[in-house]
């Protein structure tokens, strides 16, 4: 299953990844950290959803976002 | 170290994660600036190119002045637009190095004009990373030569009047027609099509200097949502909608094969 992580330490809550993610999974959350920034997330159960294509991780100004893809599933017999 | 918060599970590869060159701390910049992009592109393409170990950055003033607390190279702070001279300076001491500056369009298109100008004449051996915001972030957004028509800054408060202040300054336009330069393109920050492109164009203006072609430039369009008085997600939207048709995309000068602009300082490539 591909996944992200986002950093709530490093989010400054711009919410430019949730503009172009293609399954629109990621949100603001109701969230507030330290510098007082409402985080991103991918709300629970949803990030199944997720394709690996790291284009949130693109546009994060703040280097916020870490994706993993999964691997091509081998075809089943 | 790279640094994944969470290792990689089985079925599966960590595609996305910060470059080694990059420095693993919070930036000042406000949310939504793009100079955080365009640093880590920088860094991706340090690491990429298996560069960082033989980097000297000039950097310059503006909102990018602590570049050298991100990006884990020597740097010359070299402000008010004199960074292509002193990155010219360290070139041609040591053309064994790689060498970038990096600058803001305050910095570069206004103070440092003459100093881009010539630096990319000489065919300077040098990469410049051009942050193209059409204001002056840092000192509270006054505008720079590069303010669109109509758009409001704190020294325009009626709007850039054309009569009065003349056109906004086409920088990759102008570096293109220099004899010196062997790469120039203009990219934007706006989407991640045009982020992803616009690391290519970095990585080509890497190159004109690692394969000793001649004078490296590239233009980023960027957003600065806070002195544009506008949402992140809007100031996107206005580089799309106004910047880009003013400023347009692409690779405005490429030397094909085996031009250079001549032999100025022997080191790279040669
Ligand atoms: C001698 C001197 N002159 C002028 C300034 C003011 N100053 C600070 S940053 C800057 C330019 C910032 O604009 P830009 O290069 O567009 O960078 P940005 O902040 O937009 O990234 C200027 C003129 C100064 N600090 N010192
Ligand atoms: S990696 Fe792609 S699919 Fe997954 S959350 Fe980010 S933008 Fe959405
Ligand atoms: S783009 Fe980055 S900083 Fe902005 S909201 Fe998303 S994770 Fe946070
Ligand atoms: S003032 Fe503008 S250029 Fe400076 S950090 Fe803020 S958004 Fe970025």
């Amino acid at each position: 299953m591909s996944r992200i992580l986002v950093s709530e330490e490093r989010c400054k809550g711009c919410l430019l990844c949730t503009t172009v993610c293609p399954v629109e999974i990621l949100q603001q959350s109701e969230r507030l950290n330290q510098q007082g920034y409402k985080v991103a997330e991918v709300p629970a159960g949803s990030m199944d959803k997720c394709t690996g294509c790291a284009s949130c991780a693109t546009i994060c100004p703040d280097m916020a976002i870490e994706v993993w893809r999964s691997k091509k599933p081998k075809k089943a017999a | 170290m790279p640094k994944a918060n969470t290792a990689a599970q089985a079925g599966e590869d960590l595609v996305f994660t910060r470059p080694n060159a990059l420095a693993d701390r919070a930036t000042h910049y406000c949310p939504g600036c793009h100079h955080g992009i365009a640093h880590r592109m920088l860094a991706e393409l340090l690491d990429e190119m298996d560069l960082a170990g033989r980097t000297v950055a000039a950097s310059s003033i503006g909102c990018s002045v602590f570049l050298y607390n991100y990006i884990q190279v020597d740097t010359v702070e070299s402000p008010h637009g004199r960074a292509p001279a002193v990155a010219t300076g360290i070139k041609r001491a040591r053309p064994d190095k790689f060498v970038f500056t990096y600058q803001g369009d305050g910095d570069l298109a206004s103070i440092g004009m003459a100093e881009i100008m010539h630096c990319a004449n000489r065919g300077e051996r040098v990469t410049v990373v051009f942050v193209n915001n059409t204001v002056y972030g840092m000192t509270g957004g006054q505008m720079a030569p590069t303010t669109l028509i109509g758009q409001k800054t704190t020294t325009c408060p009626g709007g850039r009047c054309q009569d009065r202040e003349g056109s906004p300054i086409r920088m990759a336009e102008i570096i293109s027609q220099l004899g010196g330069t062997a790469f120039c393109a203009r990219g934007s920050l706006d989407s991640v099509k045009n982020i992803r492109q616009a690391k290519k164009y970095m990585r080509q203006a890497f190159e004109a200097q690692t394969k000793g072609l001649g004078f490296g430039f590239v233009e980023l369009l960027s957003g600065c949502p806070t002195n544009w008085r506008l949402n992140p997600v809007a100031a996107n939207k206005r580089i799309t909608d106004e910047m880009i048709p003013y400023f347009p995309l692409g690779v405005y000068k490429e030397l094909s094969g085996d031009d250079t602009c001549g032999a100025l300082v022997a080191g790279e490539g040669k």
